[in-house]
């Protein structure tokens, strides 16, 4: 890819600043009109036994992947060069810690989506939000294990020296196309879905990441509340039974 | 001491006819929403019986409630805060909705669109509201009503553990009673402890516990904290939902809908004070079988000028702290001393309260000839009905049987007492002395339970007239002002009045800004400046 064309522009430049955009303003925007959306709408009622082996798997694989991504993408090379960690042993550590969390990730993802499938109530309560977000979900996750099964691990891509210097460039809007336009093939799906799935985030269930009830830890266990002066009365997300 | 009030229920069993009204009605005013199908803010349930959901009371399946530590303190027996939050992916103590029962209606559509030749009578299978697939019916909310399958099932009541093979022989003729059920509104709510997002909780004002539903996450652990399982997940929502004790007609001073409408006039709704301070230290108390009398202690007496003093410098208003001295809920709890919690062992410090029933030992005495109007006989069988005896302990004393005793000897002794002065014979004082009472309470709680009038089973006092313009269920506002009146949108007037779901009313935060000062985009067509957007110009501003 051209670094200079208008698509490597769009891509690499445009794309994602929007994306940030919408991934943003929507979750200030779902914040304000629909709080009573926002929830991990569970489906742990109808199902709970694949979901106890599944959803645990998910969850901790995810949070691991996470903060993987943040060390990689964010600290950069000469940072760990500096505290006398080798290329070798940063490899070997992110090799080994990254396959640890990519096989509960995704094998949790796969029983999810088995569970989601084949038990009749949880996919009746499957929207058409919940599908888009796995779709986008599972292309992220299978382009990322693509990425770094095929050019990290078997190839000699580095993307500490091309990936992540984009990344940290982009944040500190100084953004530019060379280096993802020369990242290859499953690194450039991988981002690309993941933008996807950013811009789709603040109108799916994943709002449900932003409500971690950190705050349970240190308030008192019984909670008072005061008849406050409450105004409004907007429309709430009631429907009727359908006989 | 820290006074505040509390709302409360008494509920006088022996009444009970298991007609399920309550529940009916219950339904139609809160939860017949798709989504809360299986939701039965109030159900009732045979005992003995496994109740709704099955076994709901075995707490070494469900860990609901509290538990004492090793230290003496308070724990939640489904485990502290850390557990909880690694527990958030999956609940291990959640019921499913096969503890419940499937939801499910009928396609009625069969029986008017079949042909008219059709060799076959049409019918109307059940078909389910879940998966919208046809089902076969094996449980629901009350399908061991009257003891329907309880031969089967019998071992799977939890308060039977101990002395189910004495009470196989007799228990199906002797001995059966209902037992109506909502939310406890409990002093020391495990729901409310549980909720990691701070969703859950208690009004300063009448202590009814209520779910913020925009603050709701669906993080599942009330479910499990609940030991009466009395939360409810909407799984059409993802919220919890629960028993609101009909808060929008509680702030107007009328009584819930199940207490309006029960047939039997069994239910008594009344405001205690009770001492905040020591609500911890008597949950705590070591021996489960001293909790009751520890919870009865907590309430305070209403007429104690102390009590009063403290009542207001907290800040309870007067005509509320006089609606406490005329509470009959109080009096059934402290004068008279014949309502009892609901396992008080789960050390929730529930506030609906149970008279147990004394007529199965009434139908006993009668059923073998002898005058089932005697002391002396409903006495002596009260002493022989061990087994009745020890399973109502299980449920309402955490196995006390005095304590149990002496509420059916005072009912007992109520019944001998008056039977004396209805047919015109001299009183006996010794009656009411042999139980404690004197012959003018007696007579006084004899009114209370048998005759008592709307205005005495029902002391509300209205939400206080000072905030209640505030307070957006009142309604004293004029409802074409509210967002969502008439002329602002199409909702219906009583989603305007506040009314539209549990924790309505109660679930915004007083910094949300002022009606008129929101700007809703989804509603804007692109032409011109959104109204709200900007401040009004100020004539002659720069």
């Amino acid at each position: 890819m051209n670094p200079d064309s208008v698509a490597a522009i769009l891509l690499w430049i445009v794309v994602p600043y929007m994306v940030l955009a919408v991934f943003v303003l929507g979750h200030v925007w779902r914040f304000r009109t629909d709080r009573f959306g926002w929830t991990t709408r569970s489906s742990q009622i109808y199902e709970s036994r694949l979901l106890a082996i599944g959803s645990p798997m998910f969850h901790f694989g995810i949070i691991g992947i996470f903060v993987g991504h943040v060390v990689g993408l964010g600290i950069p090379k000469s940072w760990t060069t500096a505290i006398g960690i080798s290329d070798h042993v940063y490899h070997l550590m992110a090799v080994t810690i990254g396959l640890a969390a990519a096989v509960a990730c995704v094998g949790g993802l796969l029983i999810l989506l088995y569970r989601r499938r084949t038990n009749a109530r949880v996919f009746g309560a499957t929207t058409g939000g919940d599908k888009l977000m796995y779709l986008l979900l599972s292309l992220t996750i299978l382009f990322g294990v693509l990425a770094t099964l095929v050019h990290s691990t078997i190839g000699h891509y580095d993307y500490r020296e091309g990936v992540s210097i984009w990344f940290r460039n982009f944040w500190t809007l100084r953004p530019s196309t060379e280096l993802m336009a020369a990242a290859p093939i499953f690194f450039q799906l991988h981002i690309l879905s993941a933008l996807a799935l950013f811009a789709a985030w603040p109108f799916t269930r994943l709002v449900h990441v932003f409500a971690a009830p950190v705050g349970y830890l240190t308030r008192p266990y019984i909670v008072y509340r005061s008849k406050d002066p409450r105004r409004e009365a907007e429309r709430r997300g009631w429907e009727k039974v359908k006989f | 001491m820290r006074v505040m009030a509390q709302m409360s229920m008494v509920m006088n069993l022996d009444k009970c006819i298991g007609c399920h009204t309550c529940s009916v009605t219950c339904k139609q005013a809160w939860t017949n929403r798709s989504g809360t199908e299986y939701i039965w803010f109030n159900n009732v349930e045979t005992r003995p019986g496994q109740g709704y959901p099955r076994g709901y009371e075995d707490q070494s399946t469900w860990k609901g409630g509290w538990e004492l530590g090793r230290n003496g303190r308070l724990k939640l027996k489904a485990g502290g805060r850390l557990t909880k939050l690694m527990q958030l992916f999956s609940n291990p103590r959640l019921p499913g909705i096969e503890d419940y029962y499937e939801p499910w209606t009928y396609e009625y559509d069969q029986l008017l669109s079949a042909p008219a030749q059709q060799q076959n009578i049409p019918t109307a299978p059940p078909k389910s509201l879940i998966t919208g697939e046809r089902v076969q019916i094996q449980w629901s909310g009350n399908w061991d009503d009257d003891l329907g399958g309880t031969y089967q099932h019998k071992d799977k009541d939890p308060m039977l553990k101990g002395i189910e093979d004495k009470v196989q022989f007799e228990f199906d003729q002797t001995f059966m009673f209902y037992l109506p059920r909502i939310c406890e509104h409990c002093l020391n709510p495990t729901c409310v402890a549980s909720c990691p997002s701070g969703a859950i909780y208690k009004r300063e004002e009448d202590g009814i516990v209520l779910v913020d539903q925009d603050g709701c996450r669906g993080w599942r652990m009330c479910i499990t904290g609940c030991p009466y399982k009395k939360i409810y997940f909407n799984h059409r929502t993802g919220k919890a939902e629960k028993c609101t004790f009909c808060y929008p007609r509680i702030e107007q001073g009328e009584p819930t809908v199940c207490a309006e409408t029960c047939v039997g006039r069994l239910r008594y709704i009344g405001l205690v004070l009770y001492d905040a301070d020591r609500v911890t230290e008597a949950a705590s108390t070591t021996d489960e079988q001293d909790l009751y009398a520890a919870q009865r202690d907590i309430i305070l007496d209403p007429h104690d000028p102390e009590v009063i003093a403290g009542a207001r410098a907290a800040g309870i208003p007067h005509d509320w702290i006089r609606a406490a001295q005329k509470s009959p809920t109080y009096r059934l709890i402290k004068d008279y001393e014949v309502a009892l919690p609901l396992h008080p062992e789960y050390r929730t410090m529930p506030m609906v309260w149970y008279i147990p029933p004394l007529s199965p030992v009434v139908d006993v005495v009668r059923d073998t000839g002898y005058d089932a109007e005697d002391a002396e006989n409903l006495f002596a069988a009260i002493d022989a009905l061990r087994i009745p005896i020890e399973y109502l302990a299980n449920l309402f004393t955490a196995g006390n049987v005095p304590a149990v005793e002496r509420v059916l000897y005072r009912m007992a002794a109520m019944r001998s007492y008056m039977r004396d002065v209805n047919l015109g014979g001299e009183p006996r004082e010794g009656i009411a002395h042999a139980v404690g009472m004197d012959g003018e309470s007696m007579e006084e709680m004899y009114r209370l339970l048998a005759i008592a009038k709307y205005e005495d089973r029902y002391v509300i006092p209205v939400g206080h007239h000072e905030s209640a313009h505030d307070l957006e269920s009142t309604g004293t506002d004029c409802p074409l002002n509210a967002p969502g009146g008439p002329g602002m949108s199409m909702a219906p007037p009583e989603e305007s009045m506040g009314m539209a779901g549990p924790g309505y009313g109660t679930s915004r935060r007083a910094t949300d800004p002022p009606s008129g000062v929101t700007v809703n985009l989804l509603n804007w067509d692109g032409r011109g400046r959104p109204s709200g957007m900007f401040p009004a110009p100020q004539p002659g501003g720069a």
